[in-house]
């Protein structure tokens, strides 16, 4: 037996990183193989391509069929980015929430799971990395699509890495908090919905700015939006990618790069406390509801 | 004659045996109507304030709002119905399914019509509230043209789905792939969010493949004023199509699937639940 297994039970319980650190890599290999198995290269290529290019081609066509392809004005890369890099909320939060249904009630192993010497958010949290490599191959082939076919202005020596890495690990990590308060909510309810983390991610459309400026809404709704780290990250990404460009739209131009951060690292801060309360709470609940072995085959 | 009747007696009854649960499903938890009702609502919305940042017509605000309505249809179709019964298969209940002396169509329409309270319900909500905050007026010129339009189009798109069911059941583990993969492609080939003349012609015919393109180009026609001016074909012709596509779907999906009954008797591997 290993001396960090020996002394692991004199360690009190919310500091015991190697069952924190085990959970999350376990269940990222766990979810990679789940993820990655099931399907022969080629489908998986054109799953990876064609599920990404559609999307932001829906927004393409939008766009040309009312500006005839004046790709030129500041919103096309707007939009196009802004929906491009939101493949990220979709992926993200499903890959978090939706390991509970498939725990539950496809596989049946939520309740082993529940017995295991595991730390459940974190196994949870370790599923969604899967969805993350795969959300990140489409948001390459995404904005390459953009840059090669449709005149996206991006070019690689104008780009502000370290900005661009700083707000994307601030943006998933937000995320995956997101996820977790959802994967809460998702061990209360029944297998009504397929993708309640896309459902949600759908909704987060509107109040994000992802696809248009805040300031299109109504002014009641924009206050959603400004309460969304997604809102800041979005902005943070485009600024990073594009420059003065991004600042073309009056929403978020009155802040700096470093206020922008300062309110994403708040948000995500904020999430972060939020999705263990209700991760927390909603586990308390499912457990004296015996909903951890739930099949709703409806 | 007697047997005839008999047969049909079990068709319908286990249509309504298989929507039981479902309908029931619905009525112990509510928690659809937030998923399925009022986010998909919200998704609908944030493609209406893209026509509004980008200054289109006041009609594309109406296609939006007819095309958000119509996803509900098109994701029950590969939901709750071409992604089940490999859903089934791991669940086991594929095999009962498949022994009981029923027939498959009757289970999956069954399925269908079960889920068909939440689906109404979420293209109601969306093409009534959606009408209404953003002031979309409709001009109805011909209520029966309307109507069969819709029919026909409910029908074949359902004929697909039992189609897809067996197909993706032979898929195996690529079902819900399959399911997730079809969704954006078609929303962007059916123009759900514009109008399908907006790509080429042979782009647009070769997506009339899919009930949904001409029903809901035919559906813009006859409810918006100006909704001709921006339509594929004529509303007779996008009718006469949708009738060709019905008899081939629901012919197509009833070979599919007895092919797959007989396979799974034979080979015993279709209902196999090996993970």
């Amino acid at each position: 037996m290993k001396r960090s297994e020996l002394s692991f039970p004199l360690v009190p319980r919310f500091l015991r990183f190697p069952a924190l650190s085990r959970s999350f890599t376990i269940a990222s290999w766990l979810g990679w193989q789940i993820e990655s198995n099931w399907a022969d290269p080629f489908l998986f290529a054109v799953y990876s391509v064609a599920k990404p290019i559609a999307s932001a081609m829906i927004l393409v066509v939008m766009y040309n069929a009312i500006t005839h392809g004046n790709t030129s004005s500041p919103i096309f890369p707007y939009i196009y980015l802004g929906n491009a890099f939101y493949i990220y909320v979709a992926t993200v939060m499903t890959g978090v929430s939706w390991a509970v249904i498939d725990d539950r009630e496809h596989y049946r192993t939520l309740k082993y799971i529940y017995i295991a010497p595991l730390r459940v958010p974190f196994y949870l949290l370790g599923r969604g990395v899967a969805r993350f490599i795969i959300g990140s191959i489409s948001v390459f082939i995404t904005v390459a699509f953009g840059v090669l076919f449709l005149k996206v202005p991006l070019h690689l020596s104008d780009i502000n890495w370290l900005m661009f890495f700083a707000a994307l690990f601030l943006g998933v990590f937000a995320l995956a908090m997101m996820g977790l308060v959802l994967a809460g909510v998702t061990l209360l309810i029944a297998n009504h919905v397929w993708f309640v983390g896309e459902a949600v991610a759908g909704a987060l459309y509107l109040f994000s700015g992802a696809i248009f400026p805040l300031d299109i809404l109504p002014q009641f709704l924009r206050p959603i939006g400004f309460l969304m780290p997604l809102t800041y990250w979005l902005e943070l990404i485009r600024r990073s990618l594009l420059g003065h460009t991004a600042a073309a739209f009056p929403t978020l131009a009155a802040f700096s790069n470093a206020q922008l951060f300062g309110i994403l690292v708040g948000l995500a801060t904020f999430f972060t406390l939020l999705a263990f309360v209700v991760f927390r709470y909603c586990d308390f609940l499912a457990r004296e509801r015996g909903m951890i072995d739930m099949t709703t085959n409806y | 004659m007697a047997a005839r009747k008999s047969s049909t007696e079990m068709f319908v009854r286990t249509v309504i045996a298989r929507a039981y649960p479902r309908v029931i499903g619905q009525h112990r938890e509510l928690s659809w109507v937030f998923f399925d009702i009022f986010l998909p609502l919200m998704a609908t919305c944030a493609y209406v304030f893209v026509y509004k940042a980008i200054r289109a017509p006041e009609e594309y605000i109406g296609f939006v709002i007819m095309g958000g309505a119509m996803t509900a249809f098109w994701l029950n179709v590969l939901w709750s119905m071409s992604s089940q019964l490999y859903w089934e298969k791991e669940t086991g209940n594929l095999g009962l399914y498949v022994m009981a002396p029923n027939s498959l169509m009757a289970i999956l329409l069954g399925m269908a019509l079960g889920g068909m309270i939440a689906t109404c319900m979420r293209a109601l909500v969306i093409v009534v509230l959606g009408s209404w905050w953003f002031g979309v007026t409709y001009a109805i010129g011909d209520f029966i043209q309307l109507f069969a339009t819709f029919m026909l189009t409910m029908t074949a798109l359902y004929g697909l789905g039992m189609l897809f069911a067996s197909l993706f059941l032979m898929f195996g583990r690529e079902a819900w792939h399959m399911s997730n993969l079809l969704q954006e492609p078609v929303y962007l080939a059916s123009g759900f969010y514009f109008p399908i003349r907006s790509f080429n012609f042979w782009i647009a015919a070769s997506a009339s493949i899919i009930p949904l393109t001409l029903g809901l180009d035919a559906m813009r026609q006859l409810l918006f004023a100006s909704g001709a001016k921006f339509g594929f074909l004529s509303v007779r012709v996008e009718i006469a199509v949708l009738v060709v596509l019905c008899v081939v779907f629901i012919g197509a999906a009833k070979y599919s699937l007895d092919y797959m009954e007989r396979l799974a008797i034979r080979e015993g591997r279709i209902t196999d639940t090996r993970k």
